[in-house]
């Protein structure tokens, strides 16, 4: 029997000169109709080139196919040559038969037109629906990927969406004609880990119910082990390894795999967590850091003529306190209000209500040099136009300071701590790569002597081998300096390897606050629960992800609304849960 | 330096840099009366001379040398752009980076009044402007300047709005920088690619409007010379002395030509995405 799709020697190339700038060099593979094939690579390692290969998007990307083929088994059971064909029989079998979900929501939807309208779209070419029928069709597509209140999102725009919604519509449009082969690349890199739970779940389903073939294309080996059936690890656009889900994962033959492998956070349920620093026998009485009753609300802009709904509340009564040395998790998913809540102690956002206090019961305004942040996107948070002295040099200068040998001895200090060459100095920020300048900004952050760090995200960013050894640093400089962390993070696995203490942030309020061990252990709160069985790991094989309906609550109340008081119930020595009515 | 280098290895930057290198310098040399004769001595007796070897260029009703004239106008037309688009960049520098920053109400004004300006053409708005003030030569700078203001603005104001977003600015409020050293040192410093650009098409465009301007009469005022004022000059002597009417006329079609090539040559450096990549 032929596979649904078959790919053998498969050689892209770029440019000019596609023989001299190959890509992908010599690629082969089958895949049956249910079965889902796993790529793993680091970012250049050509997974996503094979993958733009077998839809031939490659080809407006500048890409050729140099050598090898891909023939695809259509729903006739004709067999089609997909290298040798013409454009307008790609158009044919592009969404209806092989469906596509991209790595980038926010910039795979058209920003100018309403989602409703994209989603109708493939209803009306692919199924030659019109209409009423078109709009009930996108609302079930919608629906099937969770989007709450999906009729009033249809007349949304993507800007008013998040990064995280804006893929569950991708996915609801990619899925919208049921297509028999679905590539997905890096689709959940930019979901919440209950999201993307949901949605391996719902395309897991979707895969049963339909026979449809898969080619999940990621850099996260951990998640592969909860939907593959086979596994290809490709590096430097070579498939290094590939073969049945076990035997990769169990039995890595090359280098490299076992190097991803080591490389990415294994999950342990609390059995890594930290125990270098404990609240006993810590000398320290006073904590570095008291944040009481924060809360943070936007109101939501009313028209002239109707007056403002109410407020977001975003951050909702948090507190807690951090002490010298000790690293603080925030936890949650996107819109749980732990950015906001760092963003607040540093006074980029103004609080509506609540107090922070630092060392000594001082009160702790927006500019305070004791508390630096460091930002989630290294590629951001740099100035592009200046060198690295003056960036380096500029917390000093606002902090009154000035320029001088001091100051210079300080910064080449810090730049070897953080393990840069002494002459990055004199460079820019676009000869660094990732995790390099990630160090840049830890140096930085530094330059005043801080006793408390902000990591929003720090290290989301980098790659799994780059992570460990910027987390290692962390750890390292905490020792030295007694740096106290509040590092906010959504990614479970880092948050058992850095943090001492964990707080668990639900719509805008802690739910669960303790000790990282007992907490990641034993967790009380049903959406700490929820929360770590979501966590992707090696060990969960071809797991069976619960299919989650439950609907993100609103933070939206109406004027003057204000919460009950919490009732909190204590579950150890250090940790509390929240009771759940 | 190595700025130079790409404009002259870009193939419409050499075109376009070679003729705004000559013209800044005939313009130098005519603003300080280093021309072949005193461009307003009038020779009557070479009245509406053709070119020939001792005035290249001819002479027009009065005698006076046409080439030593164009020299002197393409200064006076050159002083008049620079000088207006200096004023302009600043004003919509100044207005841009402080609309973007503080937004709300001062934005708000400060777009409207711009969109307002914005919605007269050019030179009518520099009319009515010289039509309440006055007719000269720096009126018409201050003029063209208010003119081409709400461009800068605009070319400012959006790419402020999306740095200002960037990590880098609200790192820099973290530290507690002051607002100063974030807008010229994380807003301006990343402003400079298109500002350039923006400046070098200004220029050309200004040439013209202060041509314009001359023409009508409400620019440069004569006895002085300059290019619109010698194309009005010679617009009854059109079929007795073309010579009059040809020679500022193309001096003003390639200035405007070469400042555009170097327009569209920088915007072809400086961004990034038209950058041709290293191999």
């Amino acid at each position: 029997m032929t596979p649904l799709l078959s790919v053998s020697g498969l050689r892209v190339g770029f440019g000019r000169d596609p023989k001299q700038n190959e890509i992908v060099k010599g690629v082969s593979f089958d895949l049956d109709a249910g079965e889902t094939l796993a790529i793993v690579g680091e970012s250049g390692s050509g997974k996503s080139v094979t993958a733009l290969s077998i839809n031939r998007l490659v080809d407006f990307g500048g890409g050729r196919i140099i050598g090898g083929s891909i023939t695809l088994k259509r729903a006739d059971g004709s067999i089609l040559d997909i290298t040798g064909a013409q454009e307008p029989v790609l158009e044919k079998i592009r969404g209806s038969e092989i469906g596509m979900i991209f790595q980038e929501p926010m910039t795979s939807l058209n920003p100018v037109l309403t989602i409703g309208r994209q989603i109708e779209e493939s209803f009306r070419l692919h199924r030659g629906l019109t209409g009423r029928q078109a709009t009930a069709a996108a609302k079930d597509a919608l629906d099937r990927v969770r989007i709450p209140d999906a009729a009033r999102r249809l007349k949304y725009t993507p800007n008013q969406l998040s990064g995280g919604m804006l893929q569950r519509v991708m996915i609801a449009m990619a899925l919208a004609c049921n297509p028999r082969l679905l590539i997905a690349d890096e689709p959940t890199t930019a979901l919440d880990v209950t999201v993307q739970a949901q949605i391996m779940a719902l395309l897991g389903e979707l895969k049963r119910e339909t026979d449809m073939g898969m080619i999940f294309i990621t850099h996260d080996i951990g998640l592969v082990a909860g939907i593959a059936d086979k596994v290809m690890v490709m590096q430097a656009g070579e498939a290094v390894e590939q073969g049945p889900l076990g035997d990769v994962l169990d039995q890595p033959k090359h280098p490299y795999t076992q190097h991803l492998l080591s490389a990415v956070p294994h999950f342990e349920s609390g059995r890594a967590a930290r125990s270098d620093f404990s609240r006993e026998k810590s000398e320290a009485i006073v904590p570095a850091l008291k944040v009481d009753g924060l809360t943070v609300r936007f109101k939501v802009a009313g028209s002239i003529l109707s007056r403002s709904p109410g407020s977001v509340h975003a951050v909702e009564n948090v507190g807690f306190d951090l002490m010298p040395g000790e690293t603080l998790a925030i936890v949650g998913e996107s819109g749980s209000g732990k950015s906001t809540t760092a963003r607040a102690i540093l006074g980029l956002v103004k609080p509506t209500r609540g107090s922070f206090s630092a060392n000594n019961g001082r009160i702790v305004d927006g500019s305070d040099p004791s508390v630096q942040m460091v930002f989630q996107n290294p590629y951001a948070s740099l100035n592009p136009r200046l060198r690295i002295d003056s960036i380096l040099a500029e917390p000093v200068i606002a902090a009154g300071g000035r320029i001088d040998a001091e100051t210079r001895a300080k910064m080449v200090a810090l730049l070897k701590r953080v393990g840069l060459p002494e002459n990055s100095l004199l460079r820019y920020p676009h000869e660094f790569s990732g995790g390099q300048r990630q160090r840049l900004c830890i140096a930085r952050a530094l330059m005043l002597n801080p006793s408390i760090v902000v990591l929003d995200e720090a290290v989301s960013a980098l790659d799994v081998s780059v992570q460990a050894k910027v987390l290692e640093l962390l750890v390292d400089l905490q020792h030295e300096y007694g740096l106290a962390y509040l590092f906010v993070s959504h990614d479970m696995a880092v948050v058992e390897r850095i943090a001492h203490r964990i707080a668990v942030l639900y719509a805008g309020q802690i739910v669960e606050i303790g000790n990282a061990a007992s907490l990641l252990s034993n967790p009380q709160h049903s959406y700490t629960k929820r929360l770590i069985s979501a966590v992707p790991s090696i060990e969960r094989r071809n797991q069976h992800f619960e299919l989650d309906t439950r609907q993100v609550p609103s933070l939206v109340r109406p004027p003057g609304f204000e919460p009950p008081p919490a009732e909190w119930q204590t579950c150890g020595p250090d940790h509390r849960a929240r009771a759940e009515a | 330096m190595s700025m130079l280098r790409a404009i002259f290895s870009h193939s419409s930057g050499r075109i376009g840099g070679t003729i705004v290198v000559i013209y800044v310098v005939v313009a130098l040399l005519g603003m300080f009366g280093v021309t072949p004769y005193n461009p307003l001595q009038q020779f009557r007796i070479d009245r509406l001379h053709a070119p020939n070897a001792v005035y290249w260029m001819g002479t027009d009703l009065f005698g006076r040398d046409v080439a030593s004239r164009l020299m002197n106008g393409i200064g006076q037309s050159f002083l008049v752009a620079f000088c207006s688009v200096a004023l302009a960049t600043l004003a919509g520098t100044v207005l841009g980076l402080t609309a973007a920053w503080f937004g709300k109400a001062w934005d708000g004004i400060v777009m409207r009044i711009m969109d307002v300006l914005l919605a007269f053409p050019a030179i009518l708005l520099a009319l009515l402007i010289i039509a309440v003030v006055g007719p000269g030569t720096w009126t018409s700078v201050a003029a063209i300047a208010i003119v081409y203001t709400p461009i800068f603005t605009r070319v400012v104001r959006g790419p402020a709005l999306s740095i200002k977003a960037r990590e880098f600015v609200d790192a820099a409020r973290t530290f507690g920088s002051s607002r100063r050293y974030i807008l010229t040192r994380h807003l301006l410093l990343n402003l400079v690619a298109p500002l350039t650009v923006q400046v070098t098409l200004a220029l050309a465009w200004s040439l013209l409007t202060e041509a314009g301007l001359s023409f009508l009469g409400l620019g440069t005022q004569p006895p002085a010379s300059s290019l619109g004022l010698m194309l009005a000059d010679s617009r009854n002597l059109m079929e007795n002395a073309p010579w009059l009417l040809i020679f500022p006329a193309v001096a003003i079609m390639i200035s405007i030509l070469g400042f555009n090539l170097l327009g569209d040559a920088l915007r072809d450096i400086l961004d990034p995405k038209t950058r041709r990549s290293a191999p």
